[in-house]
């Protein structure tokens, strides 16, 4: 898309067009690739940069599952091409399917988790979201008091309404009554801005994309922008999404992150080793999420969130496999799931270590 | 071919004729349609970033706004049915009118949509065949297809019956096979459009405020409000300044079907309420925040009370002789309140409030910004310059000074 080339290469401001003068801002955006560039190599790749005919393929091109395995060569090619010249680096977009008999499980113990919040940072420069104004976080942390979460202690004894013939407890017992009970968010602080952590009053609790096994996003799609793969992965194509946000008014765990204007990302921080599905720069009007990392998970690594961690609270692996760190969180911890009245049946686990 | 020519000549020279009133309230939409042209060129340069839509508050006043234009849209059928089930003559008629509403109101629903959509480029996605349609899943695909065959039916309709009132032919004798079952068929699908809009917000299981079976019911209520108020400010102005004759009692039936459509809707409402605040559990949450405000978060409470009041106030006023045989006083400015008391009640009780507190117990307040709100004018004055132009045309033909036998104005009966 056109729109996605707002970014200037030379850091000025973006610049603003509609579909109608793309042709006008390719040839901008690839003589802007040309100067910037920085080795002899890297000039000539740019200077065959997508032409005004890729644009239109682009556009035209169908939902990529559907595609033959010729268009979708064609595709990536396109991207690949536009990348590399909109962020003066070598950019590949991978198509790696997912391997067989595999079904990707992550496990998180919000036992050990200390809230620093750095898989939510290294989520972000892992997956190219946009970097400011705003930065877009695929990871939530929720940081919410120590104990059951729905009463405090003082109000135990208290009574609505105070006074009655039958004694002072009233008909709704407990100053509490009047309190959301169950797990819930209502407490939680997510925009906490504690300058050290973990605050020892307080348990943390990253929510993030839950991968379900029944997604109410894919239902409730329009066009099947949105979809799971056969790893279990819930995954969106960017190029074929509408931009409705049914999806994100489905998902009960706020995990779907929209792009509500450019995304803005610098091309120094940009992360060049992308997959169609995954990690490739997104344009404005489409919806992103968590995708447990598809660009290194269908590679045989870890995501990103995982390797950030600094005490070990996550854990990532194969549930088909008995022998995988998820199956034995599963075999041995206690562990549930968030928000399972949904009926989502989520492959992200919460234990206690 | 030369007489559909001459009919879409005489038609909208007829359409922008009109005395210095009639001039000026044109005026003023194209205003809102040149200022809204420039807003609307921002948001689609920009993206949704200029509105107040957040990951939190995800849906924005287009559409808070597409959901009223259903109500309208739907509750036109409510002028053409009882012409055509109770063969209430005066009704049928009008009943043209009705049709010509439903079809510039869907079609304004359709517009509000676009807006909605963070990639309205890419709205071929879902045609089938071309693209890929989610059928029969997503509620979306649903009211996609039932908000578009519902404008079908009715510019068919509003197209056959001009037509044939036009060319003086328009005689139960001469009117085509497949007439009847249209328009039998659009007043079933207008419930249908409502009922499918109601299930594409019912369906979000997270959003407590709207997972409930009442949903369509409460829709179809304010539709049987908000609908008819339209249509008696449309059908008052209509006979004091064109030739056109609505009788007392046309207006008289559609005052019934506001009072006790209000009076259906505060059922609703109770029952919503009272299944909420009794157990109170975390599903009255966003009720409560829409009542009560939430630490300070206050910005819907008024809203709220001033709705109820504006509801239940309109509801009683209708109750008295005096209020509804008011023709030229107190029967437009009730209907002027229900109608935008309905209207607000869609940004500021269905759809805002309905998102606090989010998955992860986060208030959040919507403020629309300047862009958005011009937008949201922008499509309003486009829907209300073509239902005027539309209807004034409309106007013509019914009353014989649009005919294309120019001849025998007067003397032909139209049936």
């Amino acid at each position: 898309m056109s729109e996605e080339k707002n970014m200037d290469l030379n850091g000025a401001d973006e610049v603003v067009q509609g579909r109608r003068d793309f042709l006008k801002h390719v040839c901008t955006s690839s003589a802007a690739a040309l100067v910037v560039a920085t080795s002899p190599a890297e000039a000539v790749e740019a200077a065959s940069n997508p032409d005004a005919d890729a644009t239109v393929a682009e556009y035209f091109q169908g939902h990529f599952l559907l595609m033959s395995d010729e268009e979708k060569q064609k595709a990536i090619a396109r991207l690949e091409k536009r990348y590399t010249a909109q962020y003066s680096k070598k950019t590949t977009v991978s198509n790696t399917e997912a391997p067989d008999g595999v079904l990707f499980g992550y496990a998180l113990d919000i036992g050990k988790c200390i809230g620093c919040r750095r898989c939510v940072h290294a989520c972000v420069k892992e997956n190219n979201q946009s970097r400011n104004d705003p930065e877009v976080q695929w990871i939530q942390v929720m940081k919410m008091p120590k104990g059951n979460i729905s009463f405090t202690p003082e109000n135990l004894d208290k009574g609505y309404p105070e006074k009655s013939e039958f004694g002072d407890y009233g008909v709704q017992v407990g100053g509490n009554a009047y309190k959301t009970a169950g797990l819930s968010t209502e407490d939680a602080q997510n925009y906490y801005t504690d300058d050290t952590v973990p605050d020892k009053d307080f348990f943390y609790m990253p929510v993030q994309c839950q991968q379900c096994e029944k997604p109410p996003c894919v239902k409730a799609c329009p066009v099947r922008a949105t979809f799971r793969d056969h790893a279990g992965v819930v995954l969106i194509d960017y190029n074929w999404c509408i931009g409705c946000r049914m999806c994100q008014l489905a998902c009960p765990y706020h995990a779907r992150r929209f792009n509500w204007g450019e995304p803005q990302l610098p091309a120094e921080e940009m992360n060049p080793k992308t997959h169609y599905f995954g990690n490739r720069p997104r344009m404005r009007g489409v919806m992103e999420k968590c995708t447990f990392c598809v660009q290194r998970t269908r590679e045989g690594r870890n995501p990103a969130c995982l390797e950030a961690c600094p005490v070990g609270a996550r854990k990532f692996g194969n549930l088909l496999d008995p022998d995988s760190d998820v199956r034995r969180v599963l075999a041995t911890k206690r562990v549930f799931r968030f928000k399972e009245e949904y009926g989502t049946y989520p492959k992200f686990f919460y234990y206690i270590g | 071919m030369k007489t559909a020519l001459s009919f879409a000549r005489d038609f909208s020279s007829f359409a922008i004729k009109g005395g210095r009133m009639y001039y000026a309230w044109l005026l003023f939409l194209a205003f809102f349609i040149l200022v809204g042209s420039y807003t609307a060129y921002l948001q689609f340069t920009q993206g949704l970033i200029v509105t107040g839509a957040t990951d939190q508050v995800t849906m924005e006043a287009f559409f808070a706004n597409f959901v009223f234009t259903a109500h309208v849209a739907a509750a036109a059928v409510l002028v053409v049915a009882p012409g055509y089930f109770y063969h209430r003559k005066d009704l049928k008629e009008l009943a043209v009118m009705g049709e010509v509403i439903a079809m510039v109101f869907v079609a304004t629903g359709i517009t509000f949509v676009l807006f909605h959509m963070g990639r309205p480029d890419r709205t071929w996605h879902i045609i089938p065949g071309l693209g890929y349609m989610n059928f029969p899943n997503s509620m979306l695909a649903y009211d996609t297809i039932v908000l578009n065959v519902y404008l079908l039916l009715n510019l068919i309709g509003v197209s056959y019956i001009l037509f044939k009132k036009y060319v003086g032919t328009f005689h139960e004798k001469q009117l085509a096979l497949w007439f009847r079952p249209i328009v039998f068929l659009a007043i079933a699908w207008g419930p249908l459009i409502h009922i499918v809009t109601a299930f594409v917000l019912a369906s979000n299981a997270r959003v407590g405020m709207w997972a409930t079976a009442v949903l369509p019911f409460a829709f179809l209520t304010m539709a049987g409000a908000s609908g008819p108020s339209l249509v008696v400010l449309i059908f008052l102005l209509a006979r004091k300044y064109t030739k056109l004759e609505i009788g007392d009692p046309v207006i008289d039936l559609m005052t019934t079907i506001i009072a006790w459509s209000l009076g259906i809707l505060m059922l609703v409402f109770s029952a919503e309420f009272f299944t909420l605040l009794y157990p109170s559990t975390e599903h009255a949450d966003s009720l409560k925040y829409n009542m009560f405000g939430h630490n300070g978060l206050n910005m819907y409470v008024p809203w709220f009370w001033g709705v109820m009041v504006a509801l239940v106030g309109s509801f009683i006023a209708l109750l008295f002789r005096k209020v509804r045989h008011s023709y030229d006083r107190f029967l437009p400015l009730v209907c002027f309140v229900v109608f935008f008391a309905i209207l607000l009640e869609k940004p500021m009780m269905l759809i805002f409030p309905a998102f606090s507190p989010t998955p992860l117990g986060e208030y959040a307040e919507y403020h629309v910004t300047l862009i958005e709100l011009f937008n949201v004018l922008f499509v309003w004055a486009l829907c209300f310059l073509f239902l005027t132009l539309i209807l004034k045309g409309t106007i013509g033909i019914l009353t014989g000074e649009v005919r294309h036998d120019k001849s025998s104005t007067a003397s032909q009966n139209d049936a």
